[in-house]
């Protein structure tokens, strides 16, 4: 039965159909209409201290619950702020809806105060947008954003909400169904083209699954382990694709790419078949295209753009992961790879770190990281930034059952963790987040301090301080003669009083012996806990 | 190598935006781009001429096909093509001029369209290569303006491209 109510509180109606409870952002004039609807209609409001973490924390509530999440912000700067996150997200194919306020429908086009055309600004990085124009469209505009956001290959929607619209008056019925004729996605693989994978597979000596953050996305990561068990095929990690196997799991080798280990590296160029699982052969990830010349190729993926844009294939398969790898399942055999995995094994068991001498006053961040993923429960979020402490993170955690690896894959956005994290926890109150990150990372995103401890969002905050952008600096020293410029963060706070100034407890890690006691209180804490890691200056980001 | 590209939209405005944005973000290269309703009024029909690879062709057209309000994509051969484009072109002519203009314009079954003392205004509808060789017979009288409306395209015998 439709009802007869305003546009704004409409959209509160909306969301609540949607299931959402929680939304973060960040208030302004052209939007005040909707918060008021949703404060009436008891929607939780978490208010970020910049909208670019609006759009993080949505970005790690979604990743943890697998559902569209939601990032409001006013109009004109406050749409802009959020462009990063949604670039942010679209990369790494995040679902999420973003609903902006916009100028008075009549003033649209004059450049008035706070105006800006974001559904234009934004383009490049959305799956879709809308920017309302009649109130009457409402109920359909919010259906098809959360269905199109959550649905195939997800991605951030952005819908533009003029503050006129959002006053009008409208008979309201949310619909049931959807029916763009324009976006029916696959979803069953074809029959054809899984017989012949399996046919690939059964002729392979020397298999390898590279799994990637589509497994999460279609929540298909334990059947890609059930399926790598039965064929005993060897399993790599792109980034996007950590936590989707136990890092304890035998077939388990370990993370590809550019800051990848040698053996993952080594599993891509000596295979015979590679196969794609959600994984789109991102620059970073594969980095020698050209050795997989010759190697036959199956890509599974929802999105059939990604199939043979990076890399020829050989067998392309389009769908969801999910009803692909059960087709697969119900085909494949127990095959027998014995000396390909002994062979990875042996590689794996020669990656030894060399011991190294660490600089008086600083701890191993990389040694640091795995005492970490020691003392870790089962099922805990780590989210690292972007810079060294990424790579520091991902290459060393070793994630147990369940665990999970948010990261900004795809656009290596600086700032993304903190934000993440407290997206992360709101969604899932139960687990252990942690945030890593940089002390160049940290500066973009402390500001975030004060809405964890306002909202009584519990998260570890780990900053690897080695007052420099590490990543940058080492490219300087490689590639420009070591003439380092732009790179020393000199003028960073005390992070551990800065922290004790939000009045979150925190304590400074200036020896890798300290690591193992800082850890045990920074997961035994109760609230949000920081810990400053100092770290060497000339602190490589590999080894 | 060149491709024709039909493109079946969504009739909303912003279609045409995000049309050319993918274009220009992706680094595929618009030859020639016309836009206008069909039958449907809420369809458009969009052609695209474009240059590239057979790889870059299957990226436009995937690609294209990612785009919420984009219907329907197809390109064609060339050989199972009917094209035409419309030109415009406005050219200075003296009167004692004008007979072996209208000559030419005849061997190409161009129209006059406008005429003024010392200027004629001609109007043809063929294909590109026709269009830019009459362009080229006109020029040394003086070429004053040109419009031409981009190539639009049709499959040819009894197939149709609709929903």
């Amino acid at each position: 039965m439709a009802e007869r109510m305003t546009v704004a509180k409409a959209m509160t109606e909306a969301l609540k159909a949607e299931g959402i409870t929680t939304v973060f952002g960040y208030p302004g004039a052209a939007i005040c209409p909707f918060y008021d609807e949703m404060l009436k209609g008891g929607i939780r409001h978490i208010l970020v201290r910049h909208e670019v973490n609006a759009g993080h924390a949505a970005s790690g509530y979604a990743r943890m619950t697998g559902r569209p999440a939601v990032a409001v912000a006013t109009s004109g700067p406050g749409a802009t702020n959020l462009i990063t996150a949604i670039a942010t997200a679209y990369m790494d194919s995040i679902p999420m809806v973003l609903i902006t306020g916009q100028v008075s429908s009549d003033m649209i086009g004059r450049d008035v105060f706070q105006e800006a055309d974001i559904t234009g600004a934004a383009e490049p990085f959305v799956k879709h947008s809308y920017l309302v124009k009649d109130p009457k469209d409402t109920a359909v505009v919010f259906k098809n954003a959360f269905y199109i956001a959550g649905s195939g290959r997800p991605g951030p929607v952005l819908i533009d909400m003029p503050f006129d619209i959002q006053k009008a008056e409208i008979d309201f019925e949310y619909p049931e169904t959807v029916n763009i004729r324009s976006y029916k996605p696959s979803v069953e693989g074809n029959k054809l083209q899984i017989k012949r994978a399996i046919a690939a597979i059964e002729k392979s000596e020397r298999p390898l699954i590279c799994a990637g953050g589509g497994l999460f996305t279609a929540n298909a990561a334990d059947l890609m382990c059930e399926f790598a068990e039965r064929t005993n095929i060897p399993v790599v990690n792109t980034m996007m694709g950590l936590g989707s196997i136990s890092s304890e799991h035998p077939l388990f080798i370990g993370m590809i790419g550019m800051h990848g280990t040698p053996t993952a590296n080594y599993a891509i160029n000596h295979c015979d078949l590679l196969i794609l699982l959600g994984a789109r052969v991102g620059d970073r990830a594969v980095t020698a295209i050209n050795r997989l010349e010759g190697v036959n190729v199956i890509h599974i993926d929802v999105d059939p753009a990604e199939i043979g844009k990076n890399l020829p294939v050989t067998t392309p398969v389009v769908g969801d992961l999910k009803n692909i790898l059960t087709q697969l399942l119900s085909l494949a055999q127990n095959y027998d790879h014995y000396e390909w995995i002994q062979t990875l094994n042996a590689k794996k068991a020669e990656q030894v770190r060399p011991p190294r001498q660490i600089k008086q006053g600083c701890a191993d961040p990389k040694e640091f990281i795995r005492i970490l993923s020691e003392k870790l429960p089962e099922n805990a979020v780590v989210c690292a930034d972007v810079g060294q402490n990424q790579i520091w993170t991902c290459a060393n955690i070793a994630l147990k059952k369940g665990g999970r690896l948010l990261t900004s894959g795809g656009m290596g956005t600086m700032g993304y963790s903190v934000p993440a994290a407290e997206g992360a926890k709101a969604a899932m109150p139960d687990r252990t987040v942690v945030a890593v990150c940089g002390d160049g990372s940290f500066q973009m995103e402390f500001m975030e301090l004060a809405t964890l401890v306002q909202h009584n969002i519990n998260v570890k905050i780990i900053v690897m301080a080695n007052n420099r952008l590490g990543m940058v600096r080492e490219v300087q020293t490689n590639a420009y003669g070591d003439r380092q410029t732009a790179v020393a963060l000199d003028g960073s706070p005390d992070f551990v009083k800065l922290a004790q100034a939000y009045g979150i407890p925190a304590e400074r890690v200036t020896d890798t012996l300290e690591a193992e006691k800082a850890i045990d209180a920074l997961i035994s804490s109760d609230g949000c806990y920081l810990l400053e890691v100092r770290v060497d200056e000339d602190e490589n980001t590999i080894i | 190598m060149k491709h024709t590209i039909s493109v079946l939209v969504e009739n909303h405005a912003g279609v045409l935006a995000r049309v050319a944005g993918l274009f220009a973000r992706r680094g595929f290269n618009i030859d020639s781009l016309a836009v206008g309703v069909t039958d449907d009024e809420n369809i458009s029909r969009i052609t695209i001429i474009a240059d590239g690879t057979e790889h870059t062709l299957e990226q436009i057209e995937k690609q294209l096909n990612k785009l919420i309000d984009v219907i329907k994509v197809r390109h064609f051969d060339s050989t199972e093509l009917l094209t035409r484009e419309l030109v415009l072109i406005k050219i200075a002519c003296q009167p004692s001029q004008r007979a072996e203009v209208i000559a030419l314009a005849e061997i190409v079954k161009a129209k006059i369209s406008d005429i003024t003392v010392n200027t004629m205004t001609l109007e043809l509808s063929d294909q590109v290569q026709k269009i830019k060789n009459f362009e080229e017979m006109l020029r040394p009288y003086g070429i004053k303006e040109v419009v031409r409306t981009g190539s639009i395209a049709m499959q040819k015998g009894g197939v149709s491209m609709r929903l």
